[in-house]
């Protein structure tokens, strides 16, 4: 516990949160969580865990703090939930500063470490437990918490009222239809094939995303809408604090308003945690094997409209790339291949990363990790050393990251590090180069 | 005391094992329905394709990457399991007792394998004290297990060679022996019965609701 905090970071919401709590109110949260809510999973994941430490390399944290044992997946739950365990919740309130600081800002919780672990351990939903217990104690990150009350007043992430999401919406049509008055952005059109959801931050600080979207539905063809009403935002930051009831509450207004505007299919826009949301989570806290309607990722979209020819290249990207994996899209769902058929078929010069697809690292932002705000940005930058040296051994002078947090991630890394580098959407790729006529 | 050991000694430890094995299973297998998500998303096939990618050495990415450590540990765990299974002590034994046993491997390959064994033990060992990031999670327990794990073939090699009293190192052979195999449902020797599990849940999660591979 010595060299790996030089800085000692001053959280409000925590600090706060730890001046609230009592040893009743801890070790009855503690035994909710590690008793009720926890069955099989968290006996058998203490229990089996060897001590053998071979998740110690998956984690980009633990490679990039110089090895330090601290910082090792094991480690994490090593002090955390063994701590809790082995002194029956009987803590101190400062116990949760350590914890709140490990399982927010420590860890995305990729999953990187259970493909390296014999036994397949879930070390993320370990660290999820460790959320979720110092969520019930209101031991959370300032930011991280104001994102989830948003998403508990207004069921999104950014404060978006109703009316302003319509205005950007609307506006963002004029500025189509500016280009080209064919362009349109359906809103509430009962019966379309496919509602476009997207996370957040996109309506606040950018829109053009959505712009850039409606001009590849219409020149696909494909018969879209959007919801006016709240349940547009597929991003989940409550799922990342532990507020697994406002998680329930959002998933399930997403996929009501789907289901009232009667559409087959959801496309979102690149995010990674939407997904997981949408499809793992959500449906799991709310009781469903399944959602009840197909979701596709936008990589997968893109895929699917370049593969039949919907959407045609006038000429490719000339600039070199490389590419980020969101753990949530390759190790979530696979779709590293694809992805990389996508960026084969728009970009010119492509060169990979080593190591990639599913064993590509984590960007050190997502998982609410970003969201945990400013006071934690040098953690996540000395937090992913080997990100940066990954993205500098490629010589690539753009890097696509099809997820919101990672853009933001590695353009925090890029400038940290004097990388020289962009980050750019696929839809941003995708504006460049197909021909829209 | 070798009475004991020789005699009912066996019965209890081997009851102690099969029945705990049992009586753990049996009780994660019933937890596993309060944990709800865990059969609705169980998959035969990616949960066995699991199981064999990570018991087959050098299939897995990490086990590539990591050559020398794959070697010692799988090879720990095979003479730990073959060993006491072919030794001619043990099946003479049996012969006695049941009136049945199997062929045996040569007396000199047993002793080569048991003292392997052991520098094994002693290099993880040596491992988990010498590597700050096994040493920074690693409690007594951890050591006091191997010590456990170690005993039997120590105090059976001892005895074969006739070092020391030869009656108290057999009888410490069999106690060890019969300590060890009831360590099993309760401590975390476990992970024996428990690999399964996790790697077909980890599996079905990986391969068939997400479609990737966790190798």
């Amino acid at each position: 516990m010595s060299k790996k905090h030089q800085e000692q970071v001053l959280d409000q919401g925590i600090e706060n949160g730890i001046k609230r709590l009592t040893p009743e109110k801890i070790k009855r949260v503690v035994d909710r969580v590690l008793k009720q809510e926890a069955a099989a999973r968290l006996q058998v994941y203490l229990e089996s865990c060897m001590r053998c430490g071979l998740c110690a390399e998956a984690c980009h944290t633990y490679l990039s703090r110089d090895k330090d044992p601290a910082f090792s997946p094991v480690a994490k739950v090593s002090q955390t939930i063994w701590e809790l365990k082995k002194r029956d919740g009987k803590v101190k309130p400062e116990f949760f500063r350590d914890m709140a600081r490990i399982v927010y800002t420590e860890c995305g919780t990729c999953r990187r470490c259970s493909m390296y672990c014999p036994f397949g351990i879930d070390i993320a939903y370990l660290i999820m437990l460790g959320r979720r217990i110092c969520h019930l104690l209101q031991v959370v990150p300032q930011y991280l918490q104001d994102t989830t009350n948003s998403h508990s007043a207004t069921l999104n992430q950014m404060w978006v009222n109703q009316d302003d999401w319509i205005d950007t919406l609307m506006w963002q049509e004029e500025e189509l239809q500016m280009e080209n008055p064919n362009y349109s952005i359906p809103l509430e059109k009962e019966g379309s094939d496919v509602m476009y959801s997207v996370i957040g931050p996109e309506p606040k600080i950018m829109a053009h995303l959505i712009a850039g979207m409606g001009k590849v539905f219409h020149q696909a063809g494909i018969d879209w809408t959007m919801p006016a009403t709240d349940g547009w935002d597929n991003s989940n930051m409550a799922m990342f604090s532990g507020d697994m009831e406002v998680m329930g509450r959002v998933e399930r207004l997403h996929w009501e308003t789907a289901e009232r505007l009667k559409v087959k299919k959801i496309v979102m826009g690149e995010c990674g945690h939407a997904y997981r949301g949408a499809v793992y989570d959500g449906p799991r806290w709310l009781g469903w094997s399944y959602p009840p309607i197909p979701m596709v990722h936008a990589i997968e979209f893109y895929y699917d409209l370049l593969k039949t020819g919907r959407l045609k290249i006038k000429k490719k990207f000339q600039k070199r790339v490389t590419v980020q994996d969101p753990c949530n899209t390759v190790r979530g769902l696979a779709l590293g291949e694809k992805l990389r058929y996508v960026i084969n078929a728009t970009c010119e010069d492509f060169v990979d990363v080593t190591p990639n697809k599913e064993h590509n690292y984590c960007c050190a932002a997502g998982g609410g990790v970003i969201n945990c705000g400013p006071p934690w940005k040098k953690s996540r930058m000395l937090s992913n050393r080997v990100k940066a040296d990954q993205l500098r051994a490629t010589g690539a002078e753009v890097v696509i990251t099809p997820c919101h947090n990672c853009h933001a991630g590695i353009e925090d890394i890029v400038e940290y590090y004097d990388l020289k580098m962009h980050t750019h959407f696929v839809l941003d790729i995708l504006m460049e180069v197909v021909d829209f006529s | 005391m070798y009475d004991f050991a020789r005699g009912p000694l066996v019965w209890i430890a081997f009851a102690v094992f099969i029945l705990g094995s049992i009586y753990r299973l049996v009780t994660i297998l019933k937890l596993a329905k309060k944990d709800k998500v865990v059969y609705p998303y169980l998959n035969f096939k990616a949960g066995i394709r699991s199981i064999m990618h990570w018991i087959v050495p050098f299939a897995s990415l990490n086990m590539r990457q990591r050559p020398f450590f794959t070697i010692i540990t799988f090879t720990f765990h095979l003479l730990l399991m073959i060993t006491p299974l072919f030794a001619l002590g043990h099946l003479m034994l049996l012969e006695e007792s049941w009136g049945f046993s199997w062929w045996n491997l040569p007396e000199g390959m047993i002793n080569a394998m048991t003292i392997t064994f052991l520098v094994l033990a002693g290099l993880l060992t040596l491992r988990r004290i010498t590597d700050p990031t096994v040493r920074f999670i690693s409690g007594i327990g951890d050591f006091l297990l191997m010590l456990l794990v170690a005993s039997p073939f120590l105090t059976g090699l001892l005895a074969y060679y006739q070092i020391g009293n030869y009656h108290m190192m057999i009888t410490l052979h069999m106690v060890t022996g019969a300590l060890w195999l009831m360590a099993i449902p309760f401590t975390r020797v476990s992970h024996m019965l428990f690999f399964a599990l996790t790697r077909a849940y980890m599996g079905s999660e990986f391969g068939h609701v997400r479609g990737t591979k966790d190798w």
